[in-house]
């Protein structure tokens, strides 16, 4: 990391009026992207009066009936269950194979390596309607039946070059001393993999992981070619969002925020103390 | 050309230390062991499938009677004839958002990166705020702010300072602003990137050298944030033209994208065959695009290392 810490990395301050622009300027910006979760919160309190259980853009007052009544859709509460189940599956599969092909290329020349990371680097580039679309007119050439079942063979597909590409740059980055010295010291390569690599390489295992699940945890688009009748979370708001969704989709949508944050936010607390730790 | 490159990666360096015969088949075998489960992985649900796509491009019949393969190549006119619009509006749409989140993130990653100080994290932090928030749930959200009655327009007409006709919402304006608010991060974090990696001490060196500040910026600070911004691009650019959840929520039958046909194809028509044929072009014209792009600004190693370090 840089040396400069505290303050400007280019010296003094302007002293004229137009120092605040840019600091202003990106409060604004950050207030642009922050709008629609404050609304997603606020309106998970909305008192929608009468019988009708449907947001409109209307606020009517604050009541905690949502979140008193999260559970009771029981397809609602399927969608998320799904949107979870598969993250995690997901998530937990794709990790081993797309940690395989990040060492894989990071760490050995072999011939057939430009085409690997070709295939991963189209696998990324390509929008998500091709990948969608192509997964659907194999299912459908193969006659397999639409469901959870492909929602998550879809799901490790497109998380696995996200994780090797994750795990690369750390593979890449890592000081290959550090082996040999490890094997200088008697160590086996399996003794050596288990105790050095793995544990230098292990952040960028995590961060492969935790980006799996997010991106299949709010995958809309490839979901909806290949879900069949399953329904996850993002495709349940997509399909009740035309008569207006129920406030209970703001309050899980705050629940999992918050669930979010607070796990990146003790992330980093960590990370800080660590660091702190190691500096000390 | 007798140029030294230098080794960006591990991997560029000479792979073998070791001379021993042995030990370099070892290792060769290890890294084919490595890979071939991912790579196999990749094959089946990325490639085949890819391959099937184009096979179910070229096939004829209907949805009662079912597909066959006859090298219908008749359907790619056919897909195109009259769709032709809705690429162009693709594209369109695609670059609007490509400039418009470079355009609004530039300034404030810039503040970040040479002023955020001991504010940095917490200022990215916010800035990833939104990844947090299903982006369902935050299109649909702009659905409420930009409402006809909403809390935006709602006020202004009841004040008479908009004619209570005027809209927002089912207008390309709503689109294009609904791209640019989901693609923002995507834009933001390679710029960061970018410019957190230039040493301030350029920016002196230039100074030193008699440059104002907009010199220092135009001439040293731009030419060395251009990888960033060669990510930001098709980091947007390529997504934004697939996408069709914001021209379905905040737009209308008018805004419809290239994704919206090829959606309404596959899924309600069930004409495979046509929505193959639509996905292909897709798919050859983004990879046609990108690799015209990189040829003249970069290379794919830099949209990777920003997708990563993102």
């Amino acid at each position: 990391m840089r040396g400069i810490s505290y303050g400007s990395r280019l010296g003094g301050h302007r002293k004229r009026w137009t120092r605040f622009i840019l600091p202003g300027y990106t409060v604004l910006l950050l207030l642009f992207l922050i709008a629609p979760i404050l609304m997603m919160i606020l309106y998970g309190f909305n008192d929608i009066p009468g019988i009708a259980e449907r947001q409109s853009a209307k606020f009517f007052g604050f009541t905690l009936d949502w979140y008193r009544r999260l559970f009771e859709d029981p397809l609602l509460t399927g969608a998320v269950r799904n949107s979870i189940f598969i993250a995690i599956t997901a998530a937990t599969l794709s990790t081993p194979l797309g940690t395989l092909l990040g060492l894989a290329l990071g760490r050995y020349g072999f011939r057939g390596r430009g085409g690997v990371s070709f295939i991963i680097f189209m696998a990324i580039a390509v929008p998500e309607i091709v990948l969608g679309s192509s997964l659907l007119a194999m299912y459908v050439q193969v006659g397999a039946p639409l469901g959870l079942a492909t929602i998550l063979l879809a799901h490790i597909g497109f998380d696995t070059p996200f994780v090797a590409v994750t795990v690369r740059a750390r593979v890449s980055g890592m000081d290959r001393s550090m082996e040999d010295a490890a094997k200088d010291l008697f160590a086996s390569p399996l003794v050596a993999f288990l105790r050095v690599t793995l544990p230098i390489i292990a952040p960028g295992i995590m961060a492969g992981f935790m980006l799996s699940f997010v991106l299949s945890l709010d995958d809309f688009v490839i979901t909806n070619f290949v879900s069949g009748n399953t329904t996850t979370f993002p495709l349940y708001v997509y399909a009740t969002q035309k008569m207006g969704i129920p406030p209970t989709v703001n309050v899980f949508g705050t629940v999992l925020f918050l669930a979010g944050v607070s796990i990146a936010l003790f992330g980093l607390f960590r990370g800080l103390l660590k660091g702190k730790s190691a500096a000390a | 050309m007798a140029t030294t490159t230098v080794p960006r990666t591990q991997a560029d360096l000479p792979p073998i230390r070791h001379s021993a015969w042995g030990i370099t088949a070892r290792r060769r075998l290890a890294a084919y062991g490595l890979i071939t489960p991912g790579v196999a992985w990749l094959m089946l649900f990325f490639l085949i499938p890819v391959l099937i796509m184009a096979m179910t491009s070229l096939k004829s019949g209907g949805v009662l009677e079912g597909y066959r393969f006859t090298w219908a190549w008749s359907n790619f006119p056919t897909a195109w004839a009259g769709k032709g619009h809705y690429f162009v509006r693709s594209l369109m749409y695609a670059f609007l958002t490509a400039a418009g989140t470079m355009t609004l993130a530039y300034p404030a990653t810039y503040w970040i990166a040479f002023y955020g100080g001991r504010w940095k994290s917490t200022l990215l932090f916010l800035l990833l705020l939104p990844y947090f928030v299903s982006f369902m749930i935050r299109t649909v959200m702009w659905k409420f702010i930009l409402a006809d009655i909403g809390p935006v327009l709602g006020p202004l007409k009841d004040w008479h300072m908009l004619p209570s006709g005027f809209r927002i919402l089912a207008t390309p304006f709503a689109v294009v602003g609904g791209l640019i608010y989901n693609y923002l991060p995507y834009s933001a974090l390679p710029l960061y990137v970018a410019l957190e990696r230039i040493d301030p001490a350029m920016i002196e060196a230039a100074k030193d050298l008699f440059a104002n500040r907009t010199q220092a910026f135009l001439r040293v600070v731009l030419p060395l944030s251009l990888p960033g911004l060669f990510a930001a691009t098709l980091l947007t650019f390529v997504p934004a033209t697939g996408d069709y959840v914001e021209a379905e929520v905040l737009g209308s039958q008018n805004t419809y994208m290239i994704g919206n046909l090829i959606q309404d194809e596959f899924l309600k028509r069930g004409r495979y065959p046509i929505a193959s044929a639509l996905s292909i072009v897709l798919m050859l014209g983004m990879v046609v695009l990108t690799s015209i792009y990189a040829r003249f600004l970069g290379t794919e190693d830099e949209v990777v290392a920003a997708a990563v370090t993102a």
